[in-house]
Parts: structure tokens; C-alpha cells; sequence
């Protein structure tokens, strides 16, 4: 099974700190596996680049398991490459073809400040959770696991929202540079439960308030945050974030 | 707290990214509903001048409560307006930077979705040309089994003689077209509408009604082209 190794050429950005300027530079990788992961080739052209004394390409990563949320990168225009439900960490090499160009970019938006390369700063989205994306409770004995029971869609809808793992292809792919999908995804993943009803209304308000702060662009409903999410997080959350939104500000005093 | 001021009221919701975009939604169903009432009155024009001409001449005669109803339209049009050029100024300083390659999943945006801003502005543009013409256009008499009132049908047959008129107008209903086809559908997410099973009905239907007024309202203009050659009116 050993497959041949291909030869690619890379366009990747390149940027010294948040306050230099960037640019984009041509890079030629032989010897690339087919069963690479996407990662693995660019660990590949950091090795070559070390070992001729230049400064390796920084880009994020963690688990490599695509649980993470770490991994980013537009590649060729799309966040985490052309395969659909898939982390950059979970692409292959064998989604491309010998002889490919493959533009690589960091995600782009205002609230995403570059840090190096293709590493971007990605604190905003920790910051619309502490906004109001969490439930309070007397942390006391482990309680019964059915006292508050909870119908099966309905659960099954939250853990939905809940699978989305903040990684921001949602604004990397957006024209606008919306959170929308994330916000509504860490939304709705409590507004759906019961534990979440108590602190719905502050919720809603908090969040979205935090969003829109950030700078984060507005909602064109052109799904291509659904279309790019590696976790499939649908547009409905989007929907029930309106919704619960719309509720909350009516009963604010 | 001093943030507190921009949460609270409808002076927070009005100024939210949602509150924004759902008002944009009300005033989309709004001015749709307009469309549809405005296509139906000019579908009069078939019938011949008396009919169209005394549409046009019971419409002027309510009077004061023409003019309210003209400014509630007017208030309605300029919300949806200035709203949606804050959202795209909003949208625009949300990515300073731009992408070197061009974003595309193939699976979402849709060419309509993308050129919003764009069909917006023919469709602003047409309106203020459409009043200038028509509203504010030639005055015609015509007398109506005695009763002298305005003759809108001459002044709407005069324009559409000309042919470079009539496609002027055929593609800002075009252009209105791409413009609904995705803004219905919008508008229905953007009020927290969406359902598995009504939701693909409703970009259905959406598009079905986009169609209708597009080839509705220049259908009408070509055929005051038609006229304009045949009956020499």
C-alpha cells in the first residue's frame, strides 16, 4: 500500500506579529504522502524550513483528532479544505492531486487579530461564552441522573448544538464575518434544557450584546458558516437564537 | 451600569445585530405586500384605459388617508434603507483584511445572497425614476363617463413606447427578482421562522413568488411597448 508521494506547491501567508504586515510566499514540498494529514505536510515544510535555517510557518493545532477546535486555516478559500464535516487536522493529502497549488490563509476576520502566519487570536469566541454561555448552579452531591427529565429530541438537539467545538470556520467562511452560528450554537445547547431556562433571558441579551461588540459582522442567512462547520451545526440554532433573542429583549426592562 | 443602557429597551434591540436584521425581515414582508397589491392594481392596464385610469382616480380620491398610507409606505421603504446600509457597513469593517483566494463552499451563498447590496441600489434607483416618471409625471386628462380625472394609462403607454424604457425596466425586475429570491427566504430565519419540513416550502415559495412579481410587473411594461406600437394610442 505505499502510495506515491507527491510534489505541491504551497502560496501560505506569512505575517512576523499582528503589527507587521503580511504576505503571501511561494513554497515547493516534495515528497508528500497521500496519507499525510494536512497538518503533517505542513510539519513536513517546517522540518525543511528549519533545517535550512528559516523560520518555520506558525499555525494552531492540539488534539489532531478533530475534537479540539484548535486547527483553523482557510485552504483554498475554504475553512479546513474541501472535504465537508472535516478539521484541517482530519484532511488528507490525498484530497489533493500531484502538482496542486494549495493557498493557504489564516481566518479572517476583524475579532480574529493574526498572531504569526497562520495563527490567529481567537479570544472573542471565549468571551461571548463568558457572556452568558454557561448555567449557574450550587455545585454540591452529584445529583440524580433523571430528577428533571428531558424528552429524547430535545436532548438530542442540544447535544447538536453542543457538538460544535469553537473552532470559527463559521466566520472564516462568512462574507460578513459573522458569529452567528457559533453564538446561537452555545446558545441554544442550554436555552434547549431545562438547567438552561433559569438564566435564558440574560443569556440571550448577554451574548449577543458581547457578540456585537466584538465586531463581528451581521447575518446575510447565506449558510456558509452550516456549509463550511466541520461539526454540522445546523442554521436552525440560528433560527432559536432570533427567537430567544427577540423574547428577551421584549421582556427586558 | 453604563453599558446597561444599550441592552435595555428598543433602543437595544434596534441597535443588536438581530433586532436589526428582523426588522429588516418586517419591513421585507411589508413592502412585498405592497408589491403584490401595486402588481395587481396595474394588471387594470389590460382591461384599457376607463378601468385603469378610474383605479387610479378612486386611489387619489381617499384623500388624506391616501397621503398617510403613502408616508407609512415611505417610513417602511426608508427603514429597510438606511438599515440595510448600516448592516453592510457593519459587514464590511467586520473582515478588514481580505482573502487572497476566494472564499467558496459551493454550498451555501448563492449568487442572489451575494449581490443583496447590489440589486438593492437598481431597485432604489428604479424607485425614485418609477416616481419621478409616473407620480410626478406628465398630467393627462381623461374624462371618465363626465368626471375629468387624471389619464395615468397615456403617461404609462408614453414611457413604454420607448424600447430602451421598456428594457431599463425589465431588468430592474429582474433585478428585484434575485433580490426577493433570497430575501424571502431571509427574512422568514431572520423573524426565528424555520422549520424541517416549512422551511424548504418557504425558499419554494419564495422564489415562486419572486418569479410571479418579476414577470408580472415587465410583462406589463413589455406590453406597453406592444400597445404603444399597435394601437397608436
Amino acid at each position: 500500500m505505499s502510495a506515491q508521494s507527491m510534489k505541491i506547491k504551497l502560496k501560505i501567508w506569512r505575517q512576523a506579529d499582528n503589527n507587521s504586515k503580511g504576505a503571501m510566499q511561494d513554497y515547493n514540498l516534495d515528497n508528500v504522502s497521500p496519507d499525510m494529514s494536512f497538518l503533517e505536510m505542513l510539519d513536513l515544510l517546517n522540518e525543511n524550513l528549519i533545517n535550512s535555517g528559516s523560520d518555520p510557518v506558525a499555525f494552531d493545532h492540539d488534539c489532531r483528532e478533530g475534537i479540539c477546535g484548535m486547527c483553523s486555516l482557510m485552504i483554498n478559500g475554504e475553512a479546513h479544505g474541501p472535504q465537508k464535516l472535516t478539521t484541517t487536522c482530519q484532511l488528507h493529502m490525498r484530497s489533493f492531486k500531484d502538482g496542486d497549488t494549495i493557498i493557504i490563509e489564516p481566518f479572517r476576520a476583524k475579532a480574529f487579530p493574526v498572531h504569526k502566519d497562520l495563527m490567529v487570536d481567537r479570544t472573542a469566541f471565549d468571551e461571548i461564552i463568558a457572556a452568558g454561555g454557561f448555567v449557574s448552579m450550587n455545585a454540591g452531591n452529584a445529583p440524580d441522573g433523571n430528577a428533571i427529565p428531558i424528552g429524547k429530541e430535545t436532548a438530542e438537539l442540544a447535544m447538536d448544538a453542543a457538538a460544535c467545538i469553537g473552532c470559527g470556520a463559521c466566520v472564516a467562511s462568512c462574507e460578513n464575518a459573522s458569529a452567528m452560528l457559533f453564538t446561537s450554537a452555545k446558545l441554544s445547547q442550554l436555552a434547549l434544557l431545562p438547567q438552561g431556562k433559569a438564566e435564558a433571558k440574560e443569556r440571550a441579551l448577554g451574548m449577543v450584546k458581547k457578540m456585537d461588540e466584538l465586531g463581528f459582522g451581521n447575518c446575510t442567512n447565506a449558510a456558509e458558516c452550516e456549509a463550511s462547520c466541520p461539526k454540522g451545526i445546523e442554521l436552525s440554532n440560528i433560527a432559536r437564537m432570533n427567537r430567544e433573542f427577540f423574547k428577551s429583549a421584549l421582556s427586558n426592562k | 451600569m453604563a453599558s446597561q443602557a444599550c441592552t435595555s429597551g428598543i433602543c437595544g434591540y434596534l441597535c443588536s445585530s438581530i433586532g436589526k436584521k428582523q426588522l429588516m425581515g418586517v419591513t421585507a414582508f411589508l413592502l412585498i405586500g405592497f408589491l403584490k397589491a401595486h402588481l395587481l392594481g396595474n394588471f387594470l392596464l389590460l382591461l384599457g384605459p376607463a378601468a385603469f385610469n378610474e383605479y387610479g382616480h378612486k386611489l387619489m380620491s381617499l384623500g388624506p388617508l391616501l397621503i398617510i398610507a403613502e408616508i407609512i409606505l415611505l417610513a417602511i421603504f426608508l427603514t429597510h434603507l438606511v438599515l440595510a446600509i448600516s448592516l453592510v457597513w457593519q459587514n464590511r469593517k467586520a473582515r478588514p483584511v481580505k482573502y487572497y483566494s476566494k472564499q467558496r463552499t459551493g454550498r451555501g451563498a448563492t449568487f442572489a445572497s451575494n449581490t443583496m447590496p447590489y440589486t438593492g441600489i437598481v431597485i432604489l434607483i428604479f424607485i425614485c425614476l418609477h416616481l419621478w416618471c409616473f407620480k410626478y409625471g406628465t398630467y393627462y386628462e381623461f374624462d371618465l363617463d363626465g368626471i375629468i380625472v387624471r389619464d395615468l394609462y397615456r403617461t404609462v403607454i408614453e414611457y413604454f413606447a420607448n424600447p430602451f424604457y421598456t428594457a431599463w425596466y425589465v431588468l430592474a425586475m429582474i433585478a428585484m427578482g434575485i433580490h426577493l429570491s433570497h430575501g424571502v427566504q431571509s427574512a422568514f430565519q431572520s423573524v426565528g421562522f424555520r422549520h424541517a419540513r416549512y422551511t424548504p416550502l418557504i425558499k419554494k415559495l419564495g422564489c415562486a413568488l419572486s418569479l410571479f412579481l418579476t414577470v408580472g410587473f415587465s410583462g406589463l411594461s413589455i406590453y406597453g411597448y406592444y400597445i404603444s406600437t399597435t394601437l397608436n394610442y
